[in-house]
Order: structure tokens, then C-alpha cells, then sequence
């Protein structure tokens, strides 16, 4: 495997993508929206005083919203008051698996637009007449979705948490975030995520003609992370290190499974009967 | 340089290539003609290792394409059906990404891409994406692709089916210089009879997936079309009984009027003098008499209507 090789095709196919409007757009707008707009109005809201005089239930017992989760769960938000609970519960939890949108939907725009979108566009037989092995072809555009898939998601929780823990600064006191489940959440979910987004795209590509059917398809997996969403609010998962690191790896082994699929459909013999 | 043996490659249960055996050698055009469907599309895939054979043997560069495809995609250019270009990005893009996969080194790249721009008179517009450009322009881009890494072998799959006569022309001129600047072997598809006679050395000619002859095409025609064949015009009237007259003329084969032009087979170049003294004293007014090499259009149509092809 080259690395200039795969270096030019991660080039190329980026390229191509921010060249396409339709593509780029939500990559930018959803986490401005769900990790800067959306927590700002969160964080700001309550504190405007005809809010905070209507809607805020301010002799709740914290004992009572806590009710729904296990007790292991209840321990961390030990000494909190109700002001800081409902935004340490919210932003710090129940937004979490909101976050995997973000490498979900990247990874399967990119991964699109390079498997489906070269289909449809006709421009794979360029690629299948290069002196490039079916596996650098494969790799060089795994990454191509993959990376910024990472990059985004970084970039979406460092934007997350200088929104939250500046915005929370004067309901929290301190710094808080990011809570230690967190941790696998970015480095061990996400790129396995990511990495399912890419995988499933690729095998929805092979059966469909155009990009827009491949990313549509691939929108399903949003599904997956609304069980993930229901499941934190109802209490079952509970995002700590060690269930993150757990999901992660289960995560890992179906990606895994899912590349040994693509890989025996991402060769020339197979693609050359769809150009 | 490449060598076919009895290859056959069937789809389901379309016979795409029934028992093909082709040789061509260095240096030359060799042109592989046939009419749509006939197997050349799928003949260039094979020699570049893109689908296996399923029976039969083949080999480029003395190589095996199943085994060594991406070594002979390395040293050998293509320019498919479809010009298979980005058009998102601009022609230096295009260029410089397929330079990187393959493998020209850095510090060549740039140089290689400035050179082939300039060959194909592309360097005014080498920013500009691809969408804008006419489908003779995105044809050079692909030609330019095809030279970038100075294959020594270049397959070229009907090169101008889809450009207008000008353009065709242009590119033609293109391929003549390709062939000849670099001693390039070329392989080149097409069912236009002109281009294959204008460019090709040697020519095949392919019908599903068969060849019923292959040789230059001075060959065919003496294998085809035995003798000569001489134009004559005269003046009219074209005196009376000339046909009785003619008959008794040696080595006459047919005769065909085509308004007040005769085309005659004869046996030989000998027997042409014969003939225009035996057209003369029957009265008739020669104003030219002219052997008529046979097109390749000819050969092609008698080759299958030989081999009972349709016409
Ligand atoms: N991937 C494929 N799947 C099924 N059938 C195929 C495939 N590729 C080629 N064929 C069939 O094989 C035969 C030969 O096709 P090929 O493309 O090689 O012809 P061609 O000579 O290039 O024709 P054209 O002048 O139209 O390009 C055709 O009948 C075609 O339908
Ligand atoms: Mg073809």
C-alpha cells in the first residue's frame, strides 16, 4: 500500500465533495446547531428572569428527577442542586449520543459521493484502468470519509465544550465537562461510527445508482443513534467509561464483520460490471 | 507486446468473446474493428487485468494480466469509451491526481502535466473545471491523461465516436503523433472503417467475439478482393456492344457502372493495358482510367457478408 497513492485519492475525493454544495451544507450547519445554538439557548435561557419565574420548578427534589436511573448513575450527581442538575443531565448526558450524528453523517456524505457519487458520475473505470491494487483503492477512499468523519467530530466536541463550560460557568462554578464517559465516546465510538458509516454506505452503493439513494440509505443508520438517545433518556445505557468502552467494542467487531463484506464487493472484477 | 490465445469471456449467457486469438507487435497501430457489441470493449478490459478470462490465455508485455494488472496498467495508457474524467475539477487537477496513482514521481508530475497540456493545446483552460468544456476538449483531457506517465503501450477504445468530423480529425492527427514520437504501440477500437484506414497498420476484424481476418489492410484486400480494380470514365455515350466487346478481353472479371464511370476487377495490373486498347477501338472516349486501391469499408463489408453477417 502507497501512501502517496492514498494520500492523492483522499485529496481527490474531498475535493470533489466541497465542491458539491448539497453535500457539504448540513456538515456545517448540524453541529452549529447541535453543539454551539442549541446548548447556548439551553444555558442562556433560564437565566432571563421571566423564564426562570415560570417554567423553573425550583423546590424540586433532586431525588425525584433522578428517580429513572440506575444508582450507580445517581451517585455523580450527588450534591448537585436542581439549577445545575437539569443542564449536567442534559448537556452531559442525554446529548451525548446526539454527538454520533456528527462522524454517522459525514462519514456516509463523503463515502457517497466517493463510492456512489464515481457510479454515477461514471468516472470508476478511470480508477480501474490505474496501476492502483483494488485494496489501495479501497483504503484511499475509506479515509477519504473516515478522517474528516474524526475531524468534524473533534472539532464539534472541542466547540462543545468551550460553548458549555463558558455558557455553564455561572450555573455550574467551574468547569465540568467533559465528564469521563465522554472519553470513549469521542476516541472509541466515534471513529467506530465513523467507520460503520463509511462500510454501510459502501455496501448500499453497491446496489444503488446515485449518490443521493446511497446517502439517503445511509441515513438509516441515524436510527442506530436514536436507540442510542432513547436508551440514555430511559436509563438503560449509561454513558461511563466502562460501558462506552464497551458498545465501542461491540461496535469495532461489526465493523469488522461489515469490511470482509465490502472488501470481497470492492474489487475490479465485481465493479467493472457497473460502470 | 500482446498475444491472445483462444480466449473466451462469456456474461451470463452472452458469449461476449468466442475463442479470439490476436497477436500485436511493437511499434505498431493495430486496430481491432467491429460493430457494436462485437467484444472490443471487453477484449481491452481482459489485457488489463480488469475481469479473468474463461478459458484461453492472454499476455501484455509478457506478462499475465490476472497476476501482474496493476505492472501492466503501470506501463500501458488507456483512453476508455467515456472519457471517465472528473468534472468537478479543473484538467491540471485531473491530471496531477491521476499522475500521483500513477506513481510518477513528484518532481517529475508537475513537469509531465505542463508537457501534455501543452501537447494537447489545453494550458489556456487547464484551471477551469471540466464541466465547461465541449465533449472534443474533455476527449484531449482524456488523451492527455492516457500519455501523462509515457505508457509504452496505449489502449485507445473508439477515440472519436463521439466527436464531430473536425474534432475527429484533430484527434486522429494526435493519435499519428502519439504513434510516431516514442515508437508507441497502440491498440486502438473502432468500428469507423476511415479512422482504422487512415491510422491502423494492421487491423483485426471482430464479430461476436470472433475474428474472421486480421493482416494489414493491403492483405485483406488481396485475400478478399483478388486482382485489380480499375476506374474508367468516359465520355457518353458509351458506344454500343461495348459489353459484347469486353467479353472476349482477357482477364476481365466484372464490370459495374457507377453513372458514366466503369469499375472493372481485373486479374492483373498486366491486363490493364489490353483492356483500355480493346475500350478504345470499340469507339469509346477515355478521359481517365485510375486502379482503385480497395477500402478497408469494402473488406470489412465482404468479410461479413462472407462469414454471413448482416450488413
Ligand atoms: N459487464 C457486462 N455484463 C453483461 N454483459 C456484458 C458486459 N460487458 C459486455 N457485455 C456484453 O458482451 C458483449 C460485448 O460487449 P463489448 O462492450 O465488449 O462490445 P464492444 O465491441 O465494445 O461494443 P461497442 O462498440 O458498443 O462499444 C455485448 O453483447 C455486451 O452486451
Ligand atoms: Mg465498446
Amino acid at each position: 500500500m502507497r501512501s502517496r497513492v492514498l494520500k492523492a485519492i483522499i485529496k481527490k475525493d474531498l475535493l470533489e465533495v466541497s465542491r458539491n454544495r448539497t453535500a457539504w451544507v448540513p456538515v456545517v450547519i448540524i453541529p452549529l446547531v447541535f453543539f454551539v445554538f442549541l446548548p447556548a439557548l439551553f444555558l442562556l435561557l433560564p437565566r432571563l428572569s421571566f423564564f426562570q419565574s415560570t417554567t423553573m420548578p425550583t423546590n424540586l427534589d433532586p431525588g425525584q428527577v433522578l428517580s429513572v436511573l440506575p444508582e450507580e448513575v445517581k451517585a455523580r450527581f450527588a450534591g448537585l442542586s436542581v439549577d445545575q442538575l437539569i443542564p449536567f443531565a442534559i448537556l452531559g448526558y442525554f446529548f451525548a449520543p446526539m454527538f454520533l450524528v456528527m462522524p454517522l453523517m459525514v462519514s456516509s456524505i463523503v463515502a457517497a459521493e466517493s463510492f456512489a457519487g464515481e457510479k454515477e458520475r461514471k468516472t470508476l473505470e478511470g480508477l480501474l484502468y490505474s496501476p492502483t491494487t483494488d485494496a489501495e483503492l479501497f483504503t484511499g477512499k475509506a479515509l477519504a470519509a473516515l478522517l474528516p468523519a474524526v475531524g468534524f467530530s473533534l472539532l464539534s466536541f472541542v466547540l462543545y465544550t468551550v460553548v458549555i463550560n463558558t455558557l455553564g460557568y455561572p450555573i455550574m462554578g467551574r468547569i465540568w465537562f467533559p465528564l469521563p464517559g465522554w472519553w470513549p465516546l469521542i476516541f472509541w465510538i466515534t471513529p467506530a461510527v465513523a467507520f460503520l458509516g463509511v462500510l454501510v454506505t459502501v455496501l448500499v452503493s453497491a446496489r444503488v445508482a446515485t449518490f443521493m439513494e446511497a446517502y439517503q440509505s445511509g441515513g438509516m443508520l441515524v436510527l442506530l443513534v436514536l436507540g442510542l438517545v432513547v436508551g440514555q433518556a430511559t436509563g438503560i445505557i449509561y454513558l461511563g467509561v466502562l460501558s462506552g468502552m464497551v458498545i465501542g467494542t461491540i461496535l469495532w467487531l461489526v465493523d469488522w464483520l461489515l469490511l470482509r463484506f465490502c472488501l470481497r464487493l470492492f474489487s475490479r472484477k465485481v465493479l467493472i460490471g457497473k460502470v | 507486446m500482446i498475444q491472445l490465445d483462444c480466449v473466451t469471456k462469456s456474461f451470463g449467457t452472452t458469449r461476449a468473446l468466442d475463442g479470439l486469438s490476436l497477436a500485436v507487435r511493437p511499434g505498431e497501430i493495430f486496430g481491432l474493428l467491429g460493430p457494436n457489441g462485437a467484444g472490443k470493449t471487453t477484449t481491452i478490459r481482459l489485457l488489463n487485468g480488469l475481469f479473468p478470462p474463461d478459458s484461453g490465455s492472454l499476455s501484455v508485455f509478457g506478462m499475465d494480466p490476472q497476476k501482474q494488472g496493476s505492472e501492466i496498467r503501470a506501463r500501458a495508457g488507456i483512453l476508455t469509451e467515456t472519457p471517465a474524467l472528473y468534472e468537478r475539477l479543473s484538467a491540471e487537477e485531473n491530471l496531477l491526481f491521476f499522475g500521483n496513482i500513477c506513481g510518477i514521481s513528484q518532481q517529475k508530475l508537475v513537469q509531465c502535466v505542463f508537457e501534455v497540456l501543452d501537447l494537447f493545446g489545453l494550458e489556456a483552460r487547464a484551471k477551469e473545471r471540466l464541466a465547461g468544456f465541449s465533449k472534443g476538449m474533455k476527449q484531449r483531457v482524456a488523451l492527455a491523461r492516457a500519455l501523462l506517465h509515457d505508457p509504452e503501450l496505449l489502449f485507445l477504445d473508439e477515440p472519436t465516436s463521439s466527436l464531430d468530423p473536425e474534432s475527429a480529425l484533430q484527434v486522429n492527427d494526435l493519435i499519428r503523433t502519439i504513434s510516431r514520437d516514442g515508437g508507441r504501440t497502440i491498440f486502438l477500437c473502432t468500428h469507423n472503417l476511415l479512422e482504422a484506414q487512415r491510422l491502423c497498420d494492421r487491423v483485426a476484424v471482430l464479430d461476436a467475439g470472433k475474428i474472421l481476418a486480421s493482416g494489414t489492410p493491403a492483405e485483406l484486400a488481396a485475400a478478399l478482393f483478388p486482382g485489380v480494380r480499375v476506374e474508367i470514365d468516359m465520355e457518353a455515350p458509351a458506344p454500343v456492344n461495348l459489353a459484347e466487346k469486353l467479353a472476349v478481353c482477357q482477364g476481365l472479371r466484372s464490370i459495374q457502372w457507377e453513372g458514366g464511370t466503369a469499375l472493372m476487377d481485373l486479374a492483373d495490373h498486366a491486363d490493364i493495358p489490353g483492356m483500355v486498347a480493346t475500350l478504345v477501338s470499340a469507339g469509346a472516349r477515355i478521359t481517365r482510367v485510375e486502379p482503385r486501391p480497395v477500402s478497408l469499408e469494402e473488406i470489412y463489408f465482404q468479410l461479413r457478408k462472407n462469414h454471413g453477417g448482416h450488413t
